[in-house]
């Protein structure tokens, strides 16, 4: 499938800022299941910086701005050629041993009721790490109903699960805690998702997990979708939890108030229809 | 270091020094030390004890002196451990042979807090991770030295090796007519010369080095801008610093100037709020892109504390044969881990014997010394074990060596450590000396400034 993705996000600040860096990782993932056609990022006046590709695999580029800085536009527009692998993130290369995606972060603590869960979902498990997975991510589904608003940036994966309720962001802390705890290497995975006309214009901009599966490898699992990531779905990178993974992180020198506002939308090439997703925090 | 009924060779003419040495003479000698560590501003900070935390730290001036062959051993012995744990980060961060081969359990390495997925893959330059390492060592024989702990991230107190020789040359110039002593005073120049030898391959012509310093509340300000005046370089904080294109600059009078090392003194977390704690003021934002696409060295390289972990330090004698294929020179104490059955049933079985540490901790803060504890304290920490199992580690109550110490009553011999600083860069070197700490109190085997320990003045003396 090919998709047509335009995502900008625009930062707000009053008063000025006197500096902003930014840290993106906004590059769609070289492996098996997409090729990237074109793909650019601009940010206008921005002077860009250091650009390499970190060892989980992630192209990082570095922007800064000089003051005083009123307003940050990050322009991503590209075309990507997707694959359905089932999820599976073969032929991609990169570094960090999984052992190191056990550790817990303060998202993703094994509080409680996140032991409790991922005790509940092994115990009617089938054999095998796969089945293992499956059961985990089905676990949360269940355990969380989607619902926007509810939960914020910070919400934790023991929060949301005990709310039963939250977004993508909750959906893949509190798989990445239930995995953890059953020494299942976890990590949060950021991209976008074509999610159809009847699909929500939220989905556009997405999160996931990957759960390393011996034998097989990294393997996608969306538990707010119910499946393993497809054609549909366009691979950014990956972190221990959302703050590690986020697409961007950025520090900005003063006092001035931010306010930002996000237009993601992802449609395949052929189609004229699209879905746009707006939202503005302050 | 008494021998049998007498001092070692080494110390000979020196206790006829100090015997020769009128009452009034030392007393006098005493005050003008005290007088010139508090000109110099020479202080360090305790915690947890209430009032102000800036402090004088003792200075006893009967020096401890290793005879020539004795150091050699020594050296080798220090500078083996430290290619072993650069060997080691450079593995750990790359392909992960020692944990393939079963030789380091992958958890103790890979879920350790200090281990930093963001350096994956990167190679720092002359593969070097840990520049400086720190290695306290005790001795409790003739021919024998264990190793306490390895510090690999920022060995502190080598300022105190340079003021303590400054003030004995000052203050006893013929000993040092007399005694043929290495000199420890090029200790800056070649830290200066170990940083720049680690440039990134971008660096143009002479590197610039600076040194990063988390501010002057941190306990160890002094050192840093010690450092940084006797190299001659640079003492800024983050703020003075700045990530734009490729590079990382400083804020002059002049303008930028692009900096090429940093000696950083603060630690990992605080480094960059893009890639680590995004609340730390005392960083540089976007430093770790710069550093991993080769605008910037940081020393120690971010990510090195996962060798010099109180887990991981069992492992360094393995660390040495698996990697430099060499029988270790310098012992490790045996050390039992309470996070393995075991071991913990063990520790718990015989804790009066034994010295109990956590493992993340540091400064003989929360450290349990089972011979010198009352029952109430044992029990207390028997309690704290078994609640936190994998917080402790516990290690035979060592003999330690003694060194004769100016005390109220004359000299008399009280326990000391050793802690010399390795530098490693383009080659490793090692001054001849190092910051040798002395428990005060009669028959205490703390050494830490925080819990009433002091320092000395450590020769080496020339073939």
């Amino acid at each position: 499938m090919r998709l047509q993705i335009s995502h900008e996000t625009v930062y707000r600040f009053d008063p000025p800022m006197r500096g902003v860096v930014q840290s993106h990782r906004m590059t769609p993932s070289q492996f098996e299941g997409q090729q990237v056609i074109h793909w650019s990022i601009d940010v206008a006046g921005a002077e860009r910086g250091a650009s390499f590709r970190d060892g989980a695999g992630d192209w990082i580029k570095t922007v800064s701005l000089l003051g005083p800085v009123s307003e940050v536009r990050v322009m991503v527009q590209g075309v990507v050629e997707t694959r359905d692998l089932s999820g599976v993130l073969r032929g991609h290369r990169e570094t960090v041993p999984p052992d190191a995606y056990l550790r817990p972060t303060e998202a993703t603590q094994p509080e409680v009721v996140v032991r409790a869960l991922a005790e509940q979902a092994l115990a009617d498990a089938e054999e095998g790490a796969l089945a293992r997975a499956h059961a985990l991510a089905g676990a949360v589904a269940d355990a969380i109903d989607y619902r926007p608003g509810e939960t914020a940036a910070g919400t934790t994966a023991a929060e949301a699960l005990t709310l039963g309720r939250g977004v993508c962001q909750d959906h893949t802390h509190a798989l990445l805690a239930v995995a953890r705890v059953s020494d299942i290497p976890a990590r949060y995975v950021t991209g976008y998702l074509e999610s159809g006309a009847d699909g929500g214009a939220h989905e556009a901009s997405h999160a996931w997990a990957e759960l390393f599966v011996d034998g097989i490898g990294w393997i996608g699992f969306d538990a707010a979708n119910r499946c393993c990531p497809d054609e549909r779905y366009v691979r950014l990178g990956s972190g221990h939890d959302a703050q590690g993974a986020a697409p961007i992180r950025g520090v900005a020198d003063g006092l001035g108030v931010e306010a930002m506002t996000i237009d993601v939308s992802v449609t395949p090439e052929t189609q004229s229809q699209s879905q746009s997703q707006s939202q503005t925090q302050q | 270091m008494y021998e049998g009924d007498g001092v070692r060779s080494p110390y000979g003419g020196l206790l006829e020094w100090s015997r020769d040495m009128p009452a009034e003479l030392r007393s006098l000698k005493q005050s003008e030390a005290e007088a010139l560590f508090r000109r110099i501003g020479i202080t360090f900070a305790v915690y947890g004890e209430g009032g102000s935390p800036d402090r004088l730290i003792p200075f006893d001036m009967f020096p401890r002196v290793f005879a020539a062959d004795e150091w050699a051993r020594l050296e080798r012995g220090v500078k083996q451990r430290a290619r072993a744990l650069n060997a080691f980060l450079c593995d750990v961060y790359g392909r992960g042979e020692i944990v393939r081969a079963g030789r380091i359990p992958a958890r103790l390495v890979y879920r350790n807090e200090a281990y930093e997925t963001a350096v994956c893959g990167f190679v720092p330059p002359k593969g070097v991770y840990s520049h400086i390492v720190g290695v306290d060592l005790v001795r409790t024989a003739a021919d024998e030295f264990f190793v306490l702990e390895d510090n690999c991230r920022t060995p502190s107190g080598v300022s105190y090796m340079l003021e303590n020789r400054e003030i004995m040359m000052r203050m006893f110039p013929a000993l040092f007519q007399e005694n043929r002593i290495a000199p420890v005073e090029n200790y800056p120049s070649l830290l200066r010369r170990t940083l720049a030898s680690v440039a990134p391959a971008k660096c143009e012509g002479e590197p610039r080095v600076v040194i990063l310093t988390p501010g002057h509340f941190n306990s160890a300000y002094y050192e840093h801008s010690f450092l940084a005046d006797m190299m001659g370089v640079e003492l800024v904080e983050g703020a003075d610093l700045f990530v734009e294109g490729d590079f990382c600059w400083m804020r002059t009078t002049e303008g930028p100037k692009r900096v090429d090392v940093i000696y950083r003194r603060i630690d990992d977390a605080f480094i960059d709020p893009l890639c680590f704690r995004q609340d730390s003021m005392l960083g540089v934002p976007g430093l770790m892109n710069v550093y991993r696409s080769g605008g910037v060295s940081i020393c120690s390289a971010p990510g090195a504390g996962v060798a010099d972990d109180k887990a991981i330090y069992t492992y360094v004698p393995e660390m040495i044969r698996f990697y430099l294929g060499e029988a270790p020179i310098l012992k490790n104490v045996p050390t039992w881990q309470c996070a393995k059955d075991d071991d913990c049933r063990y520790v718990l079985e015989n804790l009066a014997e034994l010295v109990v540490k956590e493992v993340h901790g540091s400064g003989g803060y929360g450290m349990l010394i089972g011979p010198q504890a009352d029952a109430a304290t044992l029990a207390l920490f028997a309690a704290k074990i078994r609640e936190k199992p994998w917080n402790y580690i516990a290690q035979p109550t060592l003999a330690l060596s003694t060194c004769p110490t100016f005390v109220e009553s004359g000299v008399a011999p009280r326990h000391v450590d050793l802690r010399p600083y390795c530098l490693v860069g383009e080659t490793i070197e090692l001054v001849p000396g190092g910051l040798t700490r002395v428990a005060l109190t009669e028959g205490s085997l703390v050494v830490n400034s925080s819990q009433g320990g002091g320092v000395k003045d450590t020769w080496v003396m020339a073939e």
